[in-house]
């Protein structure tokens, strides 16, 4: 098995001058995995905003992105649409994904123990890996889009487009996240929901249903983030757990339940992969993840940019 | 001693433990080899449930990570029965309080720092994670490509080198499981057992008391590992073979709870009645897709997922404090 994350490609860069490319290899690898490190961001977010509202971890996350690859790869296949296209639409699946979970299941673990929750999604995540088994069977997939090998000159830089285009996804549906959960009144009755249960019992709002509209938004980014990764790497089912842990490395480094927060700890993570991958062994990369992991959790657990909880 | 551990136990459990311990004990006579290997599992995963109980079940401490332990009790006696010929039972002397270190290691940082809950359960799996990591590029543990002990013939059990016939690692196993049983009984009758619970409900309110919280919390993680990493020492010499991604993999810390959580986590019976039920159910859906000719693979993890969701969604303390109850045999609140 490979590490806990797909290879990032090598890069395609044309050697003009041998003295000049050591340094422009560094660069390079550096925007590449901050290029990344947003998705995984987008990724995380989802997760850490379910956890800042339901308080439960979704321990199925990485599963339900391998869910949304397949139906992006399903749909890739037979109707030849863009990743890009299928942004939206896959993640509307995934919020009503995310919404039913909520409501048939998890919903009345709201109140049980940590590891009774942690059982139930544990269960969730092994039906879909092995849904996806039976229905796609054990091979890596990916997707072939017609611009897999253009790329971006500036200056010394090369980016991959398809990098730079899921960047770019990355940021607007992040963006969109933010603005709901300021500035529209759902937004604002979740935060309630987040700041004070019983207050929000209080006030009159219906919080579980609150919470499935929370998890399906969770899934919704996660779905997205799926279909934007495929354009940088491939999928096979058990990749689910790996994609999940990489999502609890993040949130856990920028702060559970900071939405800024999973995006700079994406950032990070994608960075800090990518250079030991360059550095290192591009095996031995997520060792350095989860040191970043150790070291947040022991000097400043509440993460990056989370706030010190009780 | 042996009249405090069965005070206040009914006589119909101490007989119905009886005739489970007189069952297992028979079992090999006629069992067939496939049937002694499932029990050999459900032996397996009893011990380690038990382990794992401790901490989670008694002490209140998350660990999903305990595979951590099993990896460095295996990996420490397979490296030195492969590179100097030291036997499993010397290397076991090594093995222990080299699992027992790492959790004490890890304990401290995360009980210093004040890691708790689910904090503190990621960072059990960041460790895991680590020593897979770790252990890949080991290579004096053969790395990647694996730790291999020499396989023996069935011809006699050397049950000083452990090399034998499945039967001995059955006994092993069995003598184990009923050990922790025991361990645990007189562990929740000691005082520490009180300490743990009073931290399990509420640790504020226990450290308010005068309980030392750090060093009970400590005391439940060395214990645990050093149970856990004996378990890792059999699973090396049962199966000859290691692989950093099999043995570290986060799927198995994850096997090793299912059973507690499903049997009642925290009971003393419920480790042992949650191997059997799943083990038993993984076995029974092997079967049955097999008699039905589907031959699917994910088929049996799909059922075996959804059999998880309908007993954690029925049963949301586990099935023993259910049946135990339904039988007269509640134990004492726990």
């Amino acid at each position: 098995m490979a590490g806990l994350v797909p290879a990032i490609r090598v890069l395609r860069i044309e050697k003009t001058r041998d003295q000049a490319v050591p340094a422009d290899i560094y660069l390079n690898v550096a925007v590449g995995g901050v290029l990344t490190g947003l998705v995984y961001g987008l990724m995380a977010l989802g997760l850490s905003v379910i956890f800042g509202v339901v308080r439960v971890v979704n321990f199925a996350h990485g599963e339900m992105m391998t869910l949304a690859m397949y139906i992006a790869i399903t749909l890739f296949t037979a109707f030849h649409l863009d990743p890009l296209v299928m942004l939206v639409p896959i993640a509307s699946v995934m919020f009503v994904f995310g919404y039913v979970v909520q409501v048939r299941l998890i919903n009345p673990f709201i109140t049980r123990p940590d590891y009774m929750q942690f059982l139930l999604l544990v269960a969730v995540g092994i039906i879909i890996v092995n849904g996806l088994l039976i229905a796609f069977g054990p091979d890596v997939k990916s997707v072939q889009v017609s611009y897999a090998f253009d790329s971006f000159q500036v200056g010394p830089l090369i980016i991959d487009a398809t990098k730079l285009y899921a960047a770019i996804a990355a940021i607007v549906v992040s963006a969109a996240l933010f603005a709901f959960f300021r500035y529209t009144r759902h937004g604002t009755a979740i935060r309630a929901c987040a700041d004070n249960y019983t207050g929000a019992l209080v006030v009159g709002l219906d919080v579980k249903q609150f919470y499935a509209l929370t998890f399906g938004l969770g899934a919704a980014c996660v779905g997205a983030a799926g279909v934007m990764l495929l354009l940088i790497v491939d999928v096979t089912p058990a990749l689910g757990p790996a994609y999940t842990l990489l999502a609890f490395v993040i949130v856990i480094t920028g702060g559970l339940g900071s939405m800024p927060g999973a995006l700079l700890g994406g950032v990070l993570i994608g960075l800090t992969e990518a250079m030991a991958g360059l550095l290192f062994t591009p095996s031995a990369k997520s060792m350095f993840a989860f040191a970043i992991l150790v070291l947040v959790l022991l000097l400043r657990p509440e993460g990056i940019m989370g706030k010190r909880a009780a | 001693m042996i009249v405090r551990l069965i005070a206040g136990v009914p006589g119909r459990g101490l007989a119905l433990l009886a005739a489970l311990l007189a069952a297992l004990t028979a079992a090999p006579l006629f069992a067939s080899d496939y049937l002694l290997t499932v029990l050999i599992l459900i032996l397996y995963f009893a011990y380690i449930g038990q382990a794992w109980n401790i901490m989670m079940g008694f002490a209140g401490q998350l660990s999903l990570g305990h595979t951590l332990y099993v990896g460095l009790g295996a990996y420490t006696a397979a490296a030195l029965f492969v590179h100097f010929g030291i036997g499993p039972w010397i290397g076991l002397a090594a093995a222990v309080p080299a699992a027992a270190l790492i959790g004490a290691f890890i304990g401290f940082l995360a009980f210093r720092f004040r890691v708790a809950g689910v904090y503190f359960a990621i960072l059990t799996i960041a460790f895991a994670e680590f020593a897979r990591l770790g252990f890949d590029h080991l290579s004096w543990t053969g790395g990647s490509g694996g730790l291999f002990l020499p396989v023996s013939q069935f011809t006699h059990n050397d049950l000083w080198r452990l090399r034998g016939h499945p039967v001995m690692f059955y006994y092993i196993l069995l003598a184990a499981t009923a050990l922790a049983f025991l361990i645990c009984r007189a562990l929740l009758q000691s005082r520490v057992g009180y300490f743990w619970r009073a931290i399990r409900e509420d640790e504020e309110v226990a450290r308010s008391t005068g309980i030392d919280t750090f060093h009970y919390k400590m005391i439940a993680v060395v214990i645990s590992a050093a149970m856990t990493s004996f378990a890792g020492v059999m699973y090396a010499f049962y199966y000859n073979n290691l692989f950093p991604e099999q043995v570290f993999h986060i799927l198995r810390s994850i096997e090793i709870i299912l059973g507690p959580i499903v049997g009642g986590v925290g009971t003393l019976f419920g480790p042992i009645l949650g191997a059997f039920v799943l083990t038993g159910l993984a076995e029974t859906l092997t079967a049955a897709l097999a008699a039905l000719g589907i031959d699917l693979p994910g088929a049996k993890q799909v059922f075996y997922g959804i059999c998880l969701l309908l007993v954690v969604t029925a049963l949301p303390e586990g099935i023993w404090p259910w049946l135990s109850r339904r039988i007269g045999l509640a134990e004492k609140s726990q």
